[in-house]
């Protein structure tokens, strides 16, 4: 598959401080890729310089196989984009909005059909101030649909939404990936990575320090159930060193967590080794992406 | 969800330079503030202004005098008002500046009065007057009202031309600080807007508005005030569409750089309060110094409020006011070219 987007040793350096330092991407046309890390990781200026909003200090960007100094207008034609914030105007309705950003594109779909897509076709006349905060954001969306892009940049699409809002613009985007465009997302939710992107690159300072489909950066971790333990007296992870199926151990805020290959094997070990510290709590789950940030870099991407 | 392929023909939308005026005068026309300050505002200061320094009739001036046949002797003088008191009375009236005059009969008729009061000189020379009609040679009056010669005819249309500057640097200057500050800017600046067409909507705006604010205040100008204009329409409307585009250029370019409100509020109050003050919005140029005389010439509210007046007023023909237009036309077009080069997208 041809590639939508590709950026190589790509650097943005604001005086001293380095936003983004040698990062390397791959979109294939057609996927939806996630660029998962905290908040200050890089995220947005690296897709701001993808987006050509911004100019790199060093490395080269290949958009749908064109550059951004010779190619803008054009290249502008093919794209949606949708900012971490924008303030639409308070006072258009849904479809003076949709209506003004479809004008500036030669071609691209209905508004009608957007409205539809994004479902305000109820809020059509609705001024964006009066919206919710999940129709604000779908909204910004639609806006970005107008030109039915080849290529969807989306900033961050549900920080701060409730969960039903949240899942209401998955669908928007699953929907248009279903069209076979190409989506690359930023997020710090590991779910909303999880759920949408076929591939995730995992960022953190300004490189990307992990990259594969959500189930490999998990199998990475050789273990797929976690299992984390408080005890009474301070337990450390050398204390379970050596026990059958545990892949790897840490340290986390209020004891020890395991990543664990066979849940039935490892357990009882476990509770034998920690019953003399006084175990006072035990809980396991799947291992997620958060567990493969945490595992990286040893800090939760919500710090 | 099944959608049809794109294509330019299921999908034309508007032009993007009329989309991006209409957005202009929807959000203009759904600020109820906006609204006030722009269309209100100046006729309210009109009305005030105009009802504070109108033109009254003389005040009539007041003689004591001491007997009847004096009274209905100066009574034929509509402008005299006489009170009749006995001298001590009469002079104690004078001394307190309750009466102008005093008059005791004679013979000889005495006129009792302080030649430093310019009321008192008058009232003795009306008094004098109305006592010894005047002989050969006869003399008539014909008292002469010039046209324009009124405060509020000299008001308007520098409240014509604060209402275009100020409507320029608040409605551009600010609006675009606003639309950067709330990261609007950049989100049209990841579609293929064409700049300039987003600039030139907002001198479009400037233009349109001017066809509701010029007869507004024109109109008002007449029927509240009977303020006439007294040169052609035309040379106005085209007066005043060189000065709001000039104000526009002007508006773009205090918000070119401009990072927030705050900033541009102070550099638009910076352009505006100099020219409010010396550009005869409210009193005429020629009260300052003659050596400061050639920098308010060429400040574009000066010029504006000059050539607004000279065909108001005056009547005056293209020729007269070419120099100031073309101060105007020249502003506009280095402002909107250095707006374009300094602006700051992102």
């Amino acid at each position: 598959m041809s590639a939508a987007l590709r950026c190589e040793k790509l650097v943005k350096k604001y005086g001293d401080v380095t936003a983004v330092d040698g990062l390397d991407l791959e979109v294939s046309a057609g996927e939806c890729f996630g660029l998962l890390g905290p908040n200050g990781a890089g995220k947005t200026t690296t897709v701001e310089i993808l987006e050509g909003l911004n100019e790199p200090t060093a490395g080269s960007v290949e958009v749908l196989g064109r550059r951004w100094r010779s190619d803008e207008r054009a290249l502008r034609q093919r794209l949606g984009v949708s900012l971490q914030e924008t303030h639409l105007p308070d006072r258009l309705t849904v479809e003076e909005n949709l209506r003004m950003f479809r004008s500036f594109y030669e071609r691209g779909r209905p508004v009608d059909e957007v409205l539809d897509l994004v479902e305000l076709r109820d809020k059509r006349s609705s001024w964006t101030e009066r919206l919710s905060g999940g129709q604000k954001q779908r909204l910004a969306v639609g806006c970005a649909l107008v030109s039915d892009p080849e290529l969807l940049f989306l900033d961050e699409p549900t920080t701060g939404l409730d969960p039903q809002s949240r899942r209401q613009l998955w669908d928007v985007v699953l929907g248009f990936k279903a069209r076979g465009r190409t989506v690359l997302l930023t997020t710090h939710y590991m779910d909303e990575a999880e759920r949408l992107c076929d591939r995730v690159a995992v960022v953190d300072k300004g490189k990307v320090i992990a990259l594969g489909t959500p189930p490999e950066l998990i199998a990475s971790l050789g273990g797929q159930q976690v299992v984390e333990l408080a005890t009474e007296r301070p337990l450390s992870p050398e204390d379970l060193a050596g026990l059958a199926s545990v892949r790897s151990s840490r340290r986390n805020a209020d004891g020890v967590a395991l990543t664990v290959e066979q849940l039935h094997v490892a357990l009882p070990a476990i509770l034998a080794r920690a019953d003399p510290f006084g175990l006072t709590r035990l809980s396991t789950h799947h291992a997620t992406l958060e567990d493969v940030f945490v595992h990286l870099t040893g800090r939760h991407l919500r710090e | 969800m099944t959608a049809p392929p794109s294509s330019p023909s299921s999908a034309r939308a508007g032009s993007p330079l009329w989309e991006l005026t209409l957005a202009r005068l929807r959000l203009f026309f759904r600020e109820p503030g906006a609204v006030f300050w722009t269309f209100g505002f100046p006729l309210l200061l009109s009305i005030a202004l105009g009802i504070a320094f109108r033109n009254r009739p003389a005040d009539p001036s007041v003689v004591a005098v001491v007997s009847p046949e004096l009274q209905s002797a100066l009574a034929k003088d509509a402008v005299l008002r006489t009170r009749l008191l006995d001298e001590p009375a009469a002079r104690e009236a004078l001394r307190t500046g309750k009466v102008d005059l005093v008059v005791l009969a004679g013979p000889p008729i005495a006129y009792l009065f302080d030649p430093a009061r310019p009321e008192s000189r008058l009232a003795r020379a009306l008094a004098d007057a109305a006592l010894h009609p005047a002989g050969p040679p006869a003399t008539v009056d014909k008292p002469v009202v010039e046209p324009g010669s009124r405060y509020i005819d000299f008001l308007i249309p520098g409240l014509i031309g604060m209402q275009l500057m100020s409507a320029g640097m608040w409605g551009i200057g600010y609006v675009i600080v606003e639309m950067r500050t709330k990261k609007l800017l950049k989100r049209l600046m990841a579609t293929p807007m064409s700049r300039a067409q987003f600039l030139w909507s907002f001198v479009v705006m400037r233009a349109l508005f001017l066809l509701l604010e010029l007869p507004l205040l024109i109109g008002f100008g007449w029927i509240v005030f009977k303020v006439p204009v007294v040169g052609s329409m035309l040379l106005l409307l085209a007066v005043s569409l060189l000065g709001a585009l000039a104000f526009a250029g002007i508006g773009l370019l205090v918000a070119s750089r401009a990072r927030n409100t705050q900033t541009v509020s102070g550099l638009i109050n910076l352009v505006m309060l100099p020219m409010f003050v010396a550009s005869g919005v409210f009193f005429s140029t020629a009260r300052f110094p003659d050596t400061v005389q050639p920098v308010l010439r060429v400040l574009p509210l000066t010029a504006l409020n000059d050539a607004l007046r000279a065909v108001m007023i005056e009547g005056a023909g293209m020729a007269s006011v070419a120099g100031q237009c073309a101060l105007l036309a020249g502003t506009a077009a280095v402002t909107f070219v250095a707006a374009l080069r300094l602006f700051r997208w992102g």
